[in-house]
């Protein structure tokens, strides 16, 4: 089997197992609905206006939604020696991380993709003509954390206290994704030409390409069995 | 232990000279003596955790056990180099910059590094198989590696558009010959107490891994 399909028949088999139940994107959807009416509450509406509060929450949001689905990514795999089969299956590790990285990037899209739009009901935010652009912030942060998190969770799960580990150590790799999202996102909402958050779109794409080439050659490093 | 040994009576010699023999600053008075320790210690903590990077990448290449008994006692040095720069910092910067903390480039940096590091020690501790436990930490310390120019050009970003109002930080180009002699002799301190410590951690190390096998 070339390596590409490889890649995608995993991610297709994690997509199936996901379908099936639709408890990890229904769970996941929810945690994200109930941070955004925290964060509602969690100010004085006299003083911060939700506008001021509006992109950290999108991001925050965001970011803790994509922690929470990525813990399931291998967690599955624990489960009835699902793991030794994989790994004594003749495909390589590489494709092993990209069908993982495909399927939780798939996951956390679909949870962005709810996100979105109740978070524009909620929050009152008028996109026009920024929707586009902070789709794609939304895509290009979360294609970084998402390499980073699919290789920090194949080595949390088999862990003690596995749903801890992994937000400890992927909180620290989040912060840059998240900072640059949340000030592009607030020039956007603000009617700011595009030329200034240029450069933020540049960063991004630079750490998902650092995270997924650093994914690639480490993950094996992550299945020695 | 020898080394440490020295590398302490070094250090207080550089105490006793940054006290009896090098003047006071005019403007900052006796928090500026803070010079002596503080970057310093940042300077050892950093080290650690980039000596970290490369042991780690060291040990996925050749596999040699010693090397990540070294990125251990490395990292766990690097935090206690990292929580005396974390616990100084603030007591400068209250007098000097009105405020406790600044979410400045360089601050932000070290504490998201010695967060990750607390971060690389829990995750030891919970993994009981060596082998196992070498690998994950080895990629966990070269993703902190890889990481650090992230943080610091995002913040450095989120900084230089939106500047602070006061955002006073003490220049020191001309700063006297007294000072920066002080200063270099608590870095050379610093550094011997770092190979001090690195040391003797590594020893207790070496000891433990002979203890289970």
């Amino acid at each position: 089997m070339s390596p590409f399909r490889a890649t995608l028949a995993i991610a297709a088999k994690d997509i199936r197992v996901e379908l099936a139940s639709r408890t990890a994107i229904a769970t996941a959807v929810t945690f994200a609905v109930l941070v955004l009416v925290i964060f509602n509450f969690a100010r004085d509406p006299a003083e911060v206006s939700l506008a001021v509060l509006a992109p950290s929450v999108l991001w925050v949001t965001s970011a803790f939604a994509g922690i929470v689905t990525l813990n399931r990514s291998f967690a599955m795999e624990r489960e009835r020696g699902a793991m030794e089969g994989l790994l004594l299956a003749p495909v390589s590790r590489s494709a092993i991380y990209f069908g993982k990285y495909i399927a939780n990037m798939a996951f956390v899209l679909v949870v962005n993709a709810v996100l979105l739009p109740l978070f524009i009901l909620f929050f009152n935010v008028s996109l026009t003509g920024a929707l586009g652009w902070i789709a794609l912030l939304l895509l290009l942060a979360t294609a970084g954390y998402v390499a980073v998190g699919t290789m920090l969770a194949a080595m949390t799960v088999r862990t003690r206290f596995s749903e801890l580990m992994l937000p400890v150590l992927l909180l620290s790799f989040v912060v840059p994704p998240v900072l640059v999202g949340v000030q592009a996102t607030t020039r956007l909402l603000g009617g700011r030409p595009l030329s200034e958050i240029i450069g933020w779109v540049r960063f991004l794409a630079v750490y998902d390409i650092v995270f997924l080439v650093l994914g690639w050659l480490l993950f094996p490093a992550t299945m020695d069995e | 232990m020898v080394i440490t040994v020295i590398a302490l009576a070094v250090l207080a010699s550089v105490y006793g000279m940054a006290i009896f023999a090098t003047p006071t600053e005019r403007s900052q008075g006796l928090a500026q003596k803070i010079l002596y320790i503080h970057p310093s210690a940042a300077w050892a903590s950093l080290m650690s955790f980039g000596i970290v990077g490369i042991t780690s990448l060291g040990y996925l290449l050749l596999k040699d056990r010693r090397l990540d008994t070294f990125s251990e006692a490395s990292a766990e040095v690097g935090l206690a180099f990292g929580v005396a720069m974390l616990t100084t910092g603030p007591m400068w910067g209250r007098p000097v910059w009105g405020a406790w903390w600044q979410w400045e480039p360089r601050l932000t940096l070290t504490l998201l590094l010695v967060l990750l590091f607390v971060g690389y020690r829990a995750l030891r501790t919970a993994i009981d198989d060596p082998e196992e436990r070498a690998r994950f930490s080895a990629v966990v310390g070269i993703m902190a590696l890889v990481l650090v120019p992230f943080v610091h050009l995002s913040v450095y970003m989120f900084r230089t558009i939106h500047p602070q109002p006061v955002f006073l930080k003490p220049s020191a180009p001309s700063m006297p010959w007294e000072m920066t002699r002080t200063l270099l002799f608590s870095m050379a301190a610093y550094t011997l107490l770092y190979v001090g410590f690195v040391t003797m951690r590594y020893g207790i190390g070496k000891r433990r891994e002979a203890q289970s096998a």
